[in-house]
Formats: structure tokens, C-alpha cells, sequence
């Protein structure tokens, strides 16, 4: 178990009074508080170490044993006392009081005995709080988002039954309620929030509900003219290609783009480009013809 | 629809603040408060963002005016990140796989 040093973690020097004490805690907890960086878990990190810091050194009893005993706080007898003392009180309360000590780090804990009540983050605590609301990603390929499904999630040891709609978004965040955290001193549980980060291995390309393909084609059905069958994402369909189709022209297929997000039936559409593939390993009369076209255009 | 409006006394008894402070909150904008038979109610999806509130103040002393200014700033970050995510996707339009 590593010292920490609490006033190192607020900034401040050991002969800091209390009045700088609570500026720089506030300063620092304006900074990091987790309502101010949403899903930042560095912030939320330090926000509970700043927290800590400041329950032992706004606490003029707690500081003093801090001060006295706090790098070399195993070897002191009479700490050792007063520790198991204070844990038997911090015991009772945190039993009466609810609080969770894992807010706290095991050096704290230690040397305090877990809660403090000192700082008026905790005071705030007292009142009842919806529970801490969980983040969690879910990782699907964009075949699985293209119809709607059903899905059981374990997160942390419960089983939660989801149905995903079809067409949701690659970074899309949905939220269940109630899902999350236990709520503090009787408040109702916290929301959890599930991202979905959608991993396209596919030919296709995707924006919004549209769906975008390069397609190539050889030269002759360009020039010419025909008819070839293509992909959609869930079938093949046949395309009539115009005689003199130019590289990089595009066509729309109505509604055969990507499922509307929680509009059952609606389809966005899918644009195909065409690219023109020019022959290669030619006869010596594929050139000779060549030739001969080429004389032609140049009359 | 009832079912989702929770009578403001209910609220203020289980957060700890007085009346007064939920009424200064709904004529500030920051939420809003629904008369029915004479008796205020707030809707439970204004639970999180009145919870958000309430620990700005208490936690932070972050006056009323601030906090105004703190959501409106959360909110336009919330809508550069969405704006950024969906720039992201579309850029993927163009990338080689």
C-alpha cells in the first residue's frame, strides 16, 4: 500500500490553512467533478482522490494524525490504537450511514477506517441519490444491425434482456433505466447506457441509412451497353447499363440503403458507382482492333 | 401519464431542498414544473437533470446563474461530439479498408 500525499494531490503546501485548503479543493473538484466531464474516467479518478485529500486535511483531528503519523504511519503505536478505535466508530456508521468505501483508497481506509464526514461532498451525500449510471459498449458487425434483434447482456452479474432496432448507429448510445449502480442511502438505482460501436467488414459503405458500393465494369458492357447483376446487402439484382456509361457515374436504388432506425419498413438507398475496368493481357488482334477503332475516332 | 409526474413535494423532501429552490430553478429555465389541480409536479425524465443540479450547488457552490451557464456548455459539447461522431462516420466513406 503506497503513501499518498494529500497535499501534493490538492496543490498546496503543509503549512496551508484551511481556508486554502477549501479553495484549492474546490478549485480542483470545479475541475474534475464528474457531472462536469461526463464518461471521463481519469477525471472521475481524480476527483475521488481529491475527494480523499480533502476529508483528511479539511478534518483539523484527522489532519493532525496525518501530519504526524502519515509516511511512517505503520510504525506508530499509538495510531495504531486510535486506528482500531476509529474503525470500530466508522464501522458502526458506515453500517447506519450506507456509504460504500470503495470511494476511498486502501490507504485512507487504513489509516481512517474508511468514511469521513468532514468534507461537505459527503454531507451533500446524505441526502438520497439516484445510484452511479453504468457505461458499456457493445461491438456488432453491420450485418447483426441491419435486422432487429434480441439480446441477452450480463453486465456486472445481470442478465439484462435488450431487443436492438435495426439501422442504430455505429457510436449510438442507448439507455436502460435502472440498470445501473445501487442508489445511495435509498434512492432509485442509476441508468445504464449502452454504446454500440458498429464494425463494417462488408463492400459496402455506410452513411446514415444510405448505402454506398463501387462497382466495376468491363469495358465493352460500358462502351456498349448490357446488363449485370449486383449486390444489395441482402440480394442480388440485375442492372441495366446505359451504352456509353462514363467511370464514376452513379446510380440510386431506391430503398436499398440500410434499414430507418426504429422505422419498421423504411430503408434508406443504396448508390452504386461504376468504375470501368480497362483490359488487360490482349491478344495481338484485340490490339490490332484497338488500333483500328483508334484510327477511326481519329478521322 | 400521471404516472410519470412526481408531486414537487415528494422531490424536495427526498432530495433535502425547499420548494422555494425548486421554484427558482423552473422560473430560471432550468426545469420544468407542470401545474395539475393546482399542485406542482416535475416529470421523471427532469429527475437526472435536476439530481445534475442539485450536486452543482451543494457539491461545487456553483450559483444558479453558473449552473445555467455549465448546461448550456455541456449541452453544445454533447452536440460538438455527436457532430464530430457523425463526421467520423462519413469520413469512413472515404477511407480505404
Amino acid at each position: 500500500m503506497a503513501f499518498i500525499d494529500y497535499y501534493k494531490i490538492l496543490g498546496i503546501a503543509k503549512t496551508a490553512s484551511e481556508k486554502e485548503i477549501k479553495t484549492a479543493y474546490r478549485k480542483l473538484a470545479r475541475k474534475y467533478h464528474p457531472d462536469l466531464n461526463p464518461d471521463n474516467k481519469d477525471a472521475e479518478k481524480k476527483f475521488k482522490e481529491i475527494n480523499e485529500a480533502n476529508e483528511v486535511l479539511s478534518d483539523s483531528e484527522n489532519r493532525k494524525k496525518y501530519d504526524k503519523y502519515g509516511e511512517n504511519w505503520k510504525h506508530g503505536e499509538e495510531f495504531e490504537k486510535a486506528q482500531n478505535q476509529r474503525q470500530q466508530q466508522r464501522q458502526q456508521q458506515s453500517s447506519q450511514q450506507g456509504f460504500s468505501n470503495d470511494e476511498y483508497s486502501d490507504f485512507f481506509e487504513s489509516m481512517f477506517g474508511g468514511t469521513g464526514g468532514g468534507s461537505s461532498y459527503n454531507r451533500g451525500r446524505s441526502a438520497k441519490f439516484k445510484g452511479n449510471d453504468f457505461n458499456a459498449e457493445l461491438h456488432l458487425n453491420l450485418r447483426d444491425v441491419y435486422t432487429s434483434q434480441k439480446q441477452v447482456l450480463t453486465v456486472n452479474d445481470k442478465k439484462i434482456r435488450l431487443t436492438i432496432p435495426a439501422g442504430i448507429e455505429n457510436g449510438q448510445v442507448i439507455k436502460i433505466k435502472q440498470k445501473g449502480g445501487p442508489g445511495l442511502n435509498g434512492g432509485p438505482n442509476g441508468d445504464l447506457y449502452i454504446k454500440f460501436i458498429i464494425d463494417n467488414h462488408s463492400s459496402f459503405k455506410r452513411q446514415g441509412n444510405h448505402l454506398y458500393q463501387d462497382v466495376d465494369l468491363d469495358l465493352y458492357t460500358a462502351v456498349l451497353g448490357g446488363e449485370i447483376t449486383v449486390n444489395t446487402f441482402d440480394e442480388k439484382v440485375k442492372l441495366k447499363i446505359k451504352p456509353e456509361t462514363q467511370s464514376g457515374s452513379k446510380v440510386k436504388l431506391t430503398g436499398k440503403g440500410f434499414p430507418v432506425y426504429n422505422k419498421d419498413g423504411k430503408f434508406g438507398d443504396l448508390f452504386i458507382t461504376y468504375g470501368i475496368k480497362t483490359p488487360s493481357n490482349l491478344s495481338e488482334e484485340e490490339i490490332k482492333l484497338f488500333k483500328e477503332l483508334q484510327k477511326l475516332k481519329a478521322k | 401519464m400521471k404516472e410519470q409526474l412526481i408531486p414537487a413535494q415528494t422531490i424536495c423532501s427526498h432530495y433535502n431542498i425547499e420548494i422555494s429552490f425548486v421554484d427558482t430553478l423552473h422560473h430560471m429555465g432550468l426545469i420544468q414544473v407542470e401545474i395539475v389541480e393546482q399542485n406542482q409536479f416535475i416529470h421523471e425524465d427532469q429527475i437526472s437533470e435536476l439530481e445534475k443540479i442539485i450536486r452543482l450547488h451543494t457539491e461545487l457552490d456553483i450559483n444558479l446563474e453558473g449552473i445555467d451557464i455549465v448546461l448550456n456548455l455541456l449541452q453544445k459539447e454533447r452536440e460538438l461530439q455527436y457532430e464530430i461522431l457523425m463526421l467520423k462516420n462519413k469520413l469512413r466513406l472515404y477511407e480505404n479498408d
